[in-house]
């Protein structure tokens, strides 16, 4: 069995090589997935980068990316298989209007006729089933997994912890390779304790100050160190007072392009206040940093 | 490696976290493909396979520092040796500080020859640049010298603590970063670059706190053993903190708990709702299906029944020991309001006040629940809780307006302070209102003890229950809505 990562720190500079900084914990939680193969959970706050990761994973082991998008009322049918009904219809219908239609040979046809529609050819593949079935090395990354309700959860055990499907018609069908999975999950319910076993557990919170820095660094261009160095140290500060929505990473670099395109070298109290509402997203929220931002926090 | 492990995972369960079987393997077979020399990675590795919720991490690393603090180079402990290496430690450190910046002088004397103000000159160097290695290696020093600690004495961590940062002015430190960094931009700083600095400041300096931490829980362990260690350590899960026995850190992250739990339990009871029993047959839309079936009805619609909502009356006793547990019951209901089609509030103590004009139109909860303290008039003699002239005063002024879908929710221990009960009150209620709730965040076992007088009010209610932690909490809003 191949592995596709030799190291930790291997996976963390080819995660930094397609811009995407991350810390000793998140790639040491990929490195085991792949070496256990075992799915990821990815939970934390939104506009962490969850998603991404799995799009930089994707990225850097040249797979294809295959997406479930979940929301509730995702069934079997849009998640695994389902069978081209209509196709299936007209196949009958041939094979009525060819006109073999002798009693005796009914008891033949109807099994070679159920075996055929039961075929490849009329199943239509969904992410779950694709993911199995694909020859190429995919990435698998099912999105905000807390949507579904706890009844459909139960549909993706088998591909978890076995990378297989059950199709009564045809059988079992394995995985040809063992995808990377990464579930993610805004925790806006408890999953279940099936799912969350068979999966590695990681945790994405906000970067740390360096870190941030770095992403902005990174992520924006014409950004100056003392500027990035400012910004960091800004949204730290704000996520530090008592939100509704704390800013996310992707909010940080929405603020800091701004400031690049208003020319702006030093952030001083007014420009920041000004520009806030690209930060904060509640009424509330900006009044309230605003008036935080002006004290000098002292306890 | 497998034995320790094993003891391990055992006080991880012990802490209450939910482990598995499974999940045990998995962490052992984890390891195997991470260099145990590395204890960050060791630390993820098991994170990731035997944690599997953000809020248990704080309990997880916890357990984690006492059974692994005394693996790798430079986490070892105790005996001589590893103060030689200490002072060694120490020793590179200072010369390469002189070198650098030429101003401390007193470079190879080890620490042990320090007096304390060099030391306290040396803390303030180590957080104004931030320099880690140093940082632990003066709160080591502070440990050993000022913690005072003895083998087998029987006092906590946090006295060894007390002590130690008593006398490291840690406060004192981060004023003095202040002052330099006032100066190096040459006077005053303007409010926001004075908040970004002391964020900084402070920030170093609960690292230092971290790091006088972990060390007298090393030295701890040394002394007493792991698994004594790991027992006294043990706290309870944020949802399961006593409200009323909360400390501030545990308060704290109450708080923080909350918020999502509210998030969480929101969303679930809008679904209830949307996905409740089917009722009655909805002809006409069966009939408009049944169109694209040829005019067979094949797929019978069912009219989903629409629930009235409803009503919430909270009436919280806010008196001091009390008070927390009716603050977060007033944020719960107040964030999953949406469920509701009306919630009032009234506070008290001995005198009654409604509140629920603090809620409406603020948009934080905090906020308004800072106005419900601040501002509400519910001292009437002395302010020491008197239930039954409260619950008069309720059903004087606001009686009338309880009717058949309103939900009447009494928050408090009924330590009545030997007043009248007034309980006819509540039996009042009980026939005008939809249900009449009792919510007791003390533990079963005091009831009816001393001066509280629940079990007198329970026999007019539909139910009292029990409400000591946010899973109670939590429990008990599924069943009201």
């Amino acid at each position: 069995m191949a592995f596709r990562f030799d190291s930790v720190p291997a996976v963390r500079t080819a995660l930094s090589d397609v811009n995407y900084l991350s810390d000793e914990g998140i790639a040491g939680v990929v490195y085991l997935a792949d070496r256990l193969q075992k799915p990821i959970l990815v939970e934390g706050p939104a506009g962490t980068g969850k998603t991404q990761l799995a799009k930089s994973v994707a990225e850097i082991t040249g797979s294809r990316l295959i997406r479930l998008q979940c929301y509730e009322g995702l069934d079997e049918s849009k998640a695994l298989y389902e069978w081209n009904y209509k196709k299936q219809l007209l196949r009958i219908q041939t094979e009525r209007n060819t006109g073999n239609s002798g009693e005796a040979q009914a008891d033949g046809t109807w099994k070679e006729l159920s075996d055929d529609i039961f075929s490849d050819e009329f199943l239509l593949t969904r992410p779950l089933l694709e993911a199995i079935r694909a020859p190429d090395p995919v990435v698998l990354l099912i999105d905000e997994v807390d949507r579904v309700e706890v009844e459909t959860e139960a549909l993706l055990l088998e591909i978890l912890s076995d990378y297989q499907v059950s199709i009564p018609e045809l059988g079992t069908i394995s995985a040809s390779q063992i995808p990377m999975v990464f579930l993610t999950s805004n925790n806006t319910r408890e999953l279940s304790e099936a799912l969350k076993r068979r999966c590695l557990f990681l945790h994405i919170d906000y970067p740390d100050l360096d870190r941030e820095k770095e992403i902005v660094l990174t992520k924006v261009e014409g950004v100056s160190e003392h500027l990035a160095d400012q910004i960091a140290r800004i949204v730290r500060s704000i996520r530090t007072i008592e939100l509704k929505k704390s800013p996310s990473v992707s909010e940080t670099l929405d603020w800091a392009r701004t400031l690049v395109l208003l020319g702006i070298e030093t952030i001083d109290a007014q420009q920041a206040t000004e520009t806030l509402h690209i930060l904060l997203k509640y009424k509330s929220d900006i009044a309230k940093a605003t008036k935080e931002l002006a004290t000098a926090g002292a306890k | 490696m497998i034995d320790l492990l094993a003891g391990f995972i055992q006080e991880l369960r012990r802490a209450g976290l939910p482990v598995s079987l499974t999940e045990d393997l998995d962490a052992m077979e984890a390891i195997k493909h991470i260099p145990l020399e590395d204890r960050e990675a060791f630390k993820y590795a098991l994170a990731a396979t035997l944690v599997k919720s953000a809020a248990h991490w704080k309990a997880f690393e916890t357990v984690f520092e006492v059974y692994f603090s005394m693996r790798g180079r430079e986490y070892t402990i105790g005996d001589s040796n590893a103060d030689a290496e200490l002072q060694q430690l120490m020793d590179e450190l200072q010369s390469g500080e002189g070198e650098q910046d030429g101003t401390s002088g007193e470079g190879g004397g080890g620490m042990e020859a320090l007096t304390p103000e060099e030391l306290a000159e040396m803390l303030y160097k180590a957080m104004l640049n931030a320099d880690e290695a140093m940082m632990r290696a003066v709160a080591r020093q502070a440990v050993k010298r000022f913690a005072g600690m003895e083998p087998g004495r029987p006092v906590g961590g946090t006295y060894y603590l007390y002590r130690t940062l008593r006398n490291l002015d840690l406060d004192g430190v981060v004023e003095r970063m202040m002052e330099a960094a006032r100066e190096q931009a040459g006077g005053e700083l303007t409010p926001l670059e004075e908040r970004l600095e002391r964020d900084e400041a402070e920030i170093r300096s609960t690292h230092i706190k971290q790091e006088v931490e972990a060390e007298i829980r090393r030295r701890l362990v040394a002394d007493r053993g792991v698994d004594a260690m790991a027992r006294t350590l043990r706290k309870p899960l944020p949802e399961d903190v006593d409200f009323m026995h909360a400390s501030r850190e545990e308060m704290t992250n109450l708080k923080k708990a909350l918020q999502p739990l509210t998030r969480k339990l929101a969303v679930r009871l809008a679904r209830k709702r949307r996905h409740g029993r089917k009722g009655s047959l909805d002809f006409r839309s069966t009939v408009r299906h049944s169109l694209s079936y040829g005019g067979v009805p094949a797929e019978p619609k069912f009219k989903y029944p629409r629930p009235a909502k409803p009503e919430i009356f909270v009436v919280a006793d806010i008196s001091g020991s009390v008070a927390a547990f009716a603050r977060f019951t007033l944020q719960l209901v107040y964030a999953i309001s949406g469920q509701f089609s009306k919630v009032r509030a009234f506070v008290f103590i001995d005198g009654l006040d409604e509140v629920t004009s603090f809620f409406e139109g603020e948009e934080d909860i905090n906020q308004a629940v800072h106005r419900v303290n601040t501002e509400a008039d519910v001292v009437w003699v002395d302010g020491h809780s008197d239930y039954g002239h409260a619950l008069e005063v309720f059903h004087e002024r606001y009686g009338h307006e309880v009717g058949p879908r309103t939900t009447v929710l009494l928050l408090g221990d009924a330590r009545n302070n030997y007043h009248s009960s007034q309980s006819w009150v509540i039996k009042e209620l009980r026939h005008k209102a939809r249900h009449v709730y009792w919510l007791n965040p003390e533990p079963r076992s005091y009831w009816d003890t001393g001066d509280s007088i629940v079990g007198e009010y329970a026999t007019h209610c539909d139910g009292v229950y029990e409400c000591r932690n946010l899973r109670q909490l939590e429990r008990f809003v599924e069943v009201l809505t």
